[in-house]
């Protein structure tokens, strides 16, 4: 396996925070790694610095061997990375439809100018995906009408359908009721598995974390804690005691928000 | 609504127009003045979708007609005045929006209000070249090389402004559906995420300025070219204020909405002036407030709610 993404001596502060001190990390191609750590920790920081949203202090970031600070987030996305966001970043006044045929429109352009969006190249592709994530149903409906869910898969459908070589993905799960958390994992390992994107994802609840990562990295205090299996990290002693705290593995950290502030 | 249904539409408001200015002759002057405005509005509908609004955008209206009134000593042709006159105005747009699509909301419309002030300043105080306040009085042009009868040439220009009309109305129908249009509404909605699909808001939205330059400059050649004469006043901010106040009026909604609502705009106007002199702005703000509080999808709103119950019924 070769290293996708690769991280040296990231180092940012908001005020006296040190969200990273000194960060090295290797995404390798074609794994899912989990990132996981307290609130507040600077892991949402690495997503927007990878992704070009946030500029570090000191440090690099390459991507496929190329440097990519300092690029803007729509030429890094054009590069190969997509992320999803913690709080759903839909198109609120277009339907689900819309907001997939968009994204697809978005990676296909430059666009002829007066075809309409949901022309059938755009349509077709964008109902496949939607299919794929189990919301063909909801097409129709404007997105902001959808529940937790339905929001968060669409908006890691909008990522996906830029057909990434990395996905970052910023709590996938977070906000998602406890019943469907599963299904919802299912149904994300499936999609990425099949259209083999590499996969970073900050999470909170250790039984996603335990089913759906392939390797660990636990953030604490701006380093790089912990990195490793998840069998091995999950049952590391200190990991439990200083990032989980005394939620075992297998507590299915509640719903949404409250519950995933609980499990760390 | 079909697109049949539309066209249908567009043609029925076409002969309505013709059938008006042709059964009350004076009403020739106020339609093309009307649909020259309605051009502009056109302009605003745009990039109101992307939930800005500009109320600077006499600027671009006033720059074609001033355009208009100094070309038309050198080569008094309507058919080559006009197109020049509008590139002029686009041109001037994309050099402005370069620098205003930076901005969003009140800044993006404070701006572009600035610069159309710092326009109006220089056409009132340059008095040796725009006459100041006082205007320019336009010779009369030929029309594809034949000079008209001043009642002919009026035919011309309704029709010339007509045709824009229907052009640019179904140019910025399939404008707003393509994923030009689409990503335009996404600005209003989730700029952030418009960025990371690897699109530019900015240029968007750029996009989206310039063309509404150009039909701000279509209906400014059009208004000089029938009113022969400019002044200062186009480029004053109560006439942007004017293309928001009419595009709110008329609604947002549909490309029917800014002619609708400058045609309805204009006659209330005149006749306003006509029967209470001294208080039809007066009307014209509590016809406004009454749209906003009942009826904020505007005039076309109300129409197609209105068509919606018939066909249910």
């Amino acid at each position: 396996m070769s290293v996708l993404l690769s991280a040296r001596g990231l180092r940012i502060a908001f005020g006296g925070l040190k969200a990273a001190d000194g960060i090295d990390l290797d995404v390798m191609e074609g794994e899912f790694l989990a990132i996981i750590g307290p609130n507040g920790a600077g892991k949402t920081t690495f997503i927007n610095m990878a992704t070009g949203y946030l500029r570090p202090q000191a440090g690099s970031i390459t991507y496929d061997g190329q440097p990519i600070l300092g690029l803007k987030p729509r030429r890094i996305v054009k590069a190969g990375i997509a992320r999803s966001f913690q709080l759903p970043q839909l198109f609120t006044e277009h339907t689900v439809l819309e907001n997939a045929a968009l994204a697809i429109a978005a990676r296909a352009g430059p666009w002829a100018p007066l075809a309409p969006l949901l022309q059938r190249r755009f349509r077709a592709e964008a109902e496949e995906l939607l299919d794929r994530f189990g919301l063909l149903p909801l097409a129709d409906r404007r997105a902001d009408a959808l529940n937790e869910g339905a929001r968060k898969l669409a908006d890691i459908a909008m990522a996906v359908a830029l057909k990434p070589r990395l996905l970052l993905m910023d709590e996938p799960t977070s906000g998602v009721a406890s019943a469907e958390k599963m299904a919802v994992v299912e149904t994300l390992t499936r999609v990425l598995r099949d259209s083999r994107v590499t996969a970073v994802f900050v999470e909170h609840d250790m039984e996603v974390v335990a089913r759906f990562a392939d390797r660990v990295a636990v953030w604490g205090q701006g380093k790089i804690m912990a990195l490793g299996p998840p069998q091995q990290i999950l049952n590391d002693p200190a990991v439990l005691r200083d990032v989980i705290g005394v939620a075992p593995v297998g507590d299915g950290a509640g719903t949404g928000k409250e519950g995933a502030h609980a499990a760390t | 609504m079909s697109r049949s249904t539309e066209i249908l539409l567009a043609l029925i408001g076409a002969a309505l127009v013709l059938a008006l200015a042709w059964a009350v002759p004076w009403l020739r002057f106020v339609m093309t003045i009307a649909l020259a405005k309605g051009l502009a509005v056109l302009g605003i509908l745009l990039l109101l979708r992307a939930g800005q609004v500009s109320f600077g955008h006499a600027l671009y209206l006033a720059f074609a007609a001033y355009a208009v009134a100094f070309g038309a000593s050198v080569v008094p042709e309507t058919l080559v005045l006009l197109p020049l006159a509008a590139l002029g105005a686009a041109l001037l747009g994309l050099v402005v929006g370069l620098f205003v699509v930076r901005y969003r909301e009140i800044f993006f419309g404070m701006l572009n209000l600035a610069l159309s002030m710092v326009f109006y300043s220089v056409l009132e105080k340059f008095y040796a070249i725009t006459h100041g306040t006082d205007g320019i009085r336009l010779p009369p042009t030929t029309f594809a090389g034949q000079t008209l009868s001043n009642e002919a040439q009026g035919w011309a220009m309704l029709v010339l402004a007509l045709l824009l009309s229907l052009g640019f109305g179904a140019l910025i129908r399939a404008y707003l559906a393509s994923p030009m249009g689409q990503a335009l509404a996404g600005i209003k909605t989730r700029e952030t995420r418009l960025e990371f699909m690897g699109i530019s808001g900015r240029r968007v939205l750029l996009a989206a300025y310039v063309l509404s330059a150009l039909m701000a400059g279509c209906g400014g050649a059009v208004l000089a070219m029938t009113t022969r004469h400019v002044t200062p006043a186009l480029a004053y901010w109560t006439a942007s204020g004017e293309l928001v106040f009419i595009a709110i009026l008329g609604g947002a909604g549909s490309v029917f909405g800014p002619f609708l609502g400058a045609v309805a705009y204009e006659l209330t106007r005149v006749y306003a002036a006509a029967l209470v002199a001294d208080a039809w702005q007066m009307i014209l703000g509590l016809v406004l407030l009454l749209v906003i509080l009942f009826a904020p999808g505007g005039l076309w709103g109300m129409g197609r709610a209105l068509l919606a119950r018939r066909r249910s019924a």
